[in-house]
Formats: structure tokens, sequence, C-alpha cells
């Protein structure tokens, strides 16, 4: 280079090779494109496949029955296609594990934002989020090797299979989604509010309750809802530990199932292509979409909503 | 009345006491299930963890069976969806961070990969059985499996590597541009290279979820019971938590604690993959000091 500049060689770049250049610069930005597209298309794929087999599934069914039958028991005569008892199956382990996970993920993340110095929150955060990077199918086996038999020595009448122990299980793996986000908000809390608490002579318990909690409720609902729809759309403890009998009830100690559920034990069995049976994973698994992505736009808006209101 | 004061002080003194105790509760019992869950693991399955374990084929006996197919169908759609998920994911972080600028498109990718991330991933295997597995006849094979996870871990390896490429500071990209380089070399030359690190730590750790998703497998239809090993992408496999589910939920004991022992070796892969990609962050963190 300095050679070419000193033996005075013309270093100008000729049109023809600068036009190949943006040429080859424009292709590159539009593969890249595509690549960012893929993202787009995965929706598109799953909305669509989703309602093709769901029609399909519904000009067998009709979606009356659907919605108002209190049976499902597409396995055997006579076949009754109501979802509410797969709905109520994942309905209690929403809530079940809510109420696993909503304390000691809030408990942890007060702690942690609150009263914990910096040295043990850089060593205990990480160490919750192991919760959430176990397996699920793990969960599942420690739920019905573990947990069952832990709480059939205390409860007489609970079943092998149990909504019980999978609210448990299931609750604690969500529970550093729940510690984790509302930390987040909580963490992110002005400084100054809790200075001003702590100069009118509050505790460290009412300046988390009184003055971080409703400053980040926002952020802790998010949390709360995000948890609950993983709930929702987890599976394979619930295959494992739930049992497999749809029904309408809220006694936790019973065996049930849930909508995810029930897509597991079909797909595991050897059902043909284009029976109700089949369609029927399909119509299930748009129910459960449109539940998880209800309860994510919802979370979002919240956050939203509530954030302007903060800084208002 | 400064004696009712001190009363209520101490009152609320002690409270704070007792709910620091309370909060520290909620933690310590969190732990404590992820100890007992590991420990009830490795118990269970010691009695299995041997050399032949690791090397044998599946079998109907307990005393004979091995995990050797699963764990190296596993190798196969991770490594496979690596494969294909690492040029995908890090060519849309790039479009998004680098091209994109403000457009309604780009917004709309952004919503859209936000959405995706909170999609159930057995939502994803049936995705996966009806465009992968029957809409292009790739049957139930390890290359229907590696897309079906590549599509389930993109958002969160576009996530990642946009949180890497930012962290490559401006100056070095400004340099690059005054020396008269485009949009794609600065990119090439400059922004990739110093940003390797951070990017393979988020996508292995990408990957290791992978590893451990069953629902999606179990609905594109990965075989409970297979007896060769996979040797070309089109080839039917098993996978790790495909075996353990199936081993879990048979009722005699022998083959609960043979899912047990395969718990351990999924756990160790998972755990291995980890130290890696924490390996390497520590390794280009340090490089990346300026």
């Amino acid at each position: 280079m300095a050679n070419a500049v000193a033996e005075g060689r013309d270093l100008r770049v000729s049109p023809r090779w600068r036009d190949a250049q943006k040429r080859r610069e424009r292709w590159i930005a539009r593969l890249l494109l595509l690549a960012g597209l893929v993202s787009v298309l995965t929706t598109v794929g799953i909305v669509l496949t989703l309602t093709v087999d769901t029609v399909q599934f519904f000009q067998q069914v009709s979606l009356w029955e659907f919605l108002t039958d209190d049976k499902w028991t597409p396995l055997f005569t006579p076949k009754h296609f109501g979802i509410l008892p797969l709905l109520n199956g994942t309905f209690l382990v929403a809530v079940g594990s809510a109420l696993v996970a909503v304390p000691l993920g809030l408990g942890s993340a007060i702690y942690l934002s609150e009263y914990a110095s910096d040295r043990v929150r850089r060593v205990v955060k990480p160490l919750l989020e192991i919760l959430a990077g176990i397996p699920t199918v793990v969960y599942g086996y420690f739920a019905l090797t573990y947990i069952t038999p832990l709480l059939r020595r205390y409860i007489e009448n609970l079943e092998v299979f149990n909504a019980l122990s999978a609210c448990i299980a299931v609750g604690v793996m969500i529970i550093p989604t729940v510690s984790s986000l509302s930390e987040d908000a909580m963490v992110a809390v002005p400084r100054s509010l809790r200075e001003a608490a702590y100069a009118l002579g509050a505790t460290r318990l009412e300046v988390a309750l009184k003055v971080v909690v409703p400053a980040a409720f926002s952020g802790i609902v998010a949390a709360i809802i995000l948890a609950v729809s993983r709930a929702v759309g987890e599976s394979m403890i619930v295959a494992l530990a739930a049992g497999s009998t749809p029904k309408l009830t809220l006694n936790p100690l019973e065996s049930i199932q849930t909508m995810t559920g029930f897509i597991v034990q079909v797909s595991q069995g050897d059902v043909g292509y284009g029976t109700v049976e089949y369609y029927s994973i399909y119509a299930v698994g748009m129910a459960l979409f449109l539940v998880t992505l209800a309860m994510n736009l919802f979370a979002r808006w919240v956050v939203r909503r509530y954030q302007e209101g903060v800084r208002a | 009345m400064t004696g009712e004061w001190q009363r209520r002080r101490r009152v609320r003194q002690r409270l704070d006491r007792i709910f620091a105790a309370v909060f520290l509760l909620a933690i310590a019992l969190s732990l404590l299930t992820l100890v007992v869950l590991l420990w009830d693991v490795v118990r269970d399955g010691a009695r299995w963890l041997r050399w032949e374990f690791l090397t044998s084929y599946p079998s109907r006996i307990p005393e004979r069976a091995g995990i050797l197919v699963p764990l190296v169908g596993s190798l196969w759609v991770i490594g496979l969806t690596a494969l294909i998920a690492l040029p995908l994911g890090v060519a849309a972080a790039v479009y998004l961070e680098f091209y994109a600028g403000d457009s309604w498109l780009s917004r709309l990718i952004e919503a859209n990969i936000a959405n995706l991330a909170g999609v159930p991933s057995i939502v994803y295997g049936l995705l996966g059985l009806a465009i992968f597995v029957r809409g292009l006849h790739l049957g139930r094979s390890v290359l229907a499996a590696a897309l079906t996870m590549t599509l389930l871990v993109l958002p969160v390896i576009i996530v990642a590597t946009r949180e890497a490429l930012r962290s490559v500071p401006v100056s070095l990209i400004h340099g690059a541009y005054a020396l008269g380089a485009t949009r794609w070399q600065v990119i090439r030359t400059v922004v990739l290279p110093t940003a390797a690190g951070s990017i393979m730590t988020g996508v292995i750790l990408a990957i290791s979820r992978a590893l451990g998703e069953t629902a999606p497998m179990i609905t594109i239809g990965a075989w409970a019971f297979i007896t060769f090993l996979p040797r070309h992408p089109l080839d039917g496999f098993s996978v790790l938590p495909i075996q353990i589910f199936n081993w879990a939920a048979r009722p005699q004991p022998a083959f609960q604690q043979l899912a047990a022992a395969g718990i351990v070796v999924l756990l160790a892969v998972l755990l291995s993959l980890n130290a890696v990609a924490i390996w390497l962050r520590n390794k280009y963190q340090k490089k990346a000091e300026w």
C-alpha cells in the first residue's frame, strides 16, 4: 500500500468495480432480510397449520359440542369432544402452580432486591435460575417418584396420578420466572423513592411493601402472568404426574388431564393421519395457543399501560 | 406518648426482622427443592450408572438396557440444530441491528420474535409435525426434529446475538467505516469477529434448551424404542428426554431407576454445554478489553 502511494499509482476504484460491490451489498441485505423473515414465517406457519387442521376437526365435530359438552373422550366410544374438562385441568394446574410460585418467587425477589447484599444477589440469582433450566421431563420424574409418594404419606385419599403433585413441580419450575422478572422491576424503582421512605423512618419491610412493591406493581403482575402462561404451556410434568383422565373437578387430589397432557398422550400412540383424533390435537393446540397468546399480550399491555402511569 | 411510639417502633422493627427471615426462607425453600431433586435423581439412578449403560442399546430387560441410541440421537439433533439455527439466527440479528432501521417491517419482525418466545414448545411440535414430518415428507427423522428445534430456539438466539452485537464498541465500527469499508465489510471483518465469543455463548445456551425439550419431540413422533444409530439426517432417532419419559412412565421400579440414570446423563451433557458457554464468555471477555 505504502509502496503504491510512493510509486504514484492510481488508487481510485473503477466505477465498474464499485457497481459490482454495490450490487453485492444489496444482495447481502436481501439475504439477511430473508433470515429475519423466518420468524414471521414461523408465526404464519403456526397460525396456518393450527387453523387448517382445526377446520378439518370442526367438519366432524360441531363447535357447539366442543365448547359445551362436559366430556372429553376422543379415544374411546362413545366419543365426546367437549374441551371444558381439559380447560378445567389446565386451569387447575395454572392456579395451583401460581399458589406455589407467587409466594416463593415474590419472597425471593423482595429479599434479593431489598435485603440482600450485592454479593449474595450475584450468587443466589443464577442459582435460582437453574430451576428454570432443568428439563421439564426431570421435574416430571421428580413429581411422579418423589413428590407424589411423599404426599401420599400424609394425604390418604391422594391418587397415584394427581393434580397436586404436578402443581407443586410446575410451581417450582416457574419460580425463577416470577422472581427474576419481578426483581428486575423492583430494582428499577428509583432509589430516591426508597431514600425518601427511609428518611421518614420506615423499616426495610415498610419500604419494600409500601414503596417498592406498589411502584413495581405492573412489572410484578406481568411477571406472574408470564409465569402462569408458562405453566399453561408446560407439558411433560402434567403428562407424567397429573394423569390422563379429563374431568370437571377442582379437587387437586384427583387425576386430571390438561390440554398439553392430551396432546402428549395422543402423540405417543399411533393415531392415523386424517382421523378425528389426529385433528383433535390441533383443535386443542389452537385453544392452547390462543390462551397463552392472550396472556402474553395482556402481560405486555400491563407493563406498557402502567409504566406510563408511574412516569406521569 | 413517647412510650407508645417506642413500643410501636419495637413492633415494627421486630416485624422487619421476622419478614427478612420469611423472605430468606422463600429462597431457601426454592434452593432446597433443587438440592432434593438432584439428590433424589442421583440416588435413584446410581445403581445403573455404569459404563455399559452408556454403550448399550435399548432392551426390554432393565439389566441390559442402555442409553447409547438416545444419547447419540440427542447429539445429532442438537448438532444439526446448531448448524441450521446459528447462521439463520445471526443473519436475522445482523439484519435487525444494522439494516432494519425503524421501518414497519422491522417492528413486525421484532413483535413476532417477542410473541414466538411465549409460544408453548408443544405448539412448535404440532407445527413441525404438519410442515416438516408430513408437508415436506421428512418423516420422523433427525432432520425434521432439527428443523422444529431450530424454529423453537431461533427467537432465543436472535435476542442473544443482538445483545452481543450491541456490545461491540461503536468506535471500532466507525473506525472501519472511516477506512472506506462497506456496511457488509464492517460487519464481516469487525463486528462479527469481535462479538463471536458472546454470540457463541448465547447460541450454546439456546441449544442446551433444545437438548432438554421433550414435548415437541414426542409430538413430531420421535421413537421411544429404536435399536440402531442414526447415520443420516433422514434416519429415525430417539433423544434422551424421550427415553427418560418412556422409562419414567413405566410402573416397574427398575425402569424408573433407569430413567433417573438417564436424567443424570442428560444433566451431565447439559452441564458440560453450559460450562463450555461460560468458558467461552470468560475467554472472550478478557480479549475484548480495549
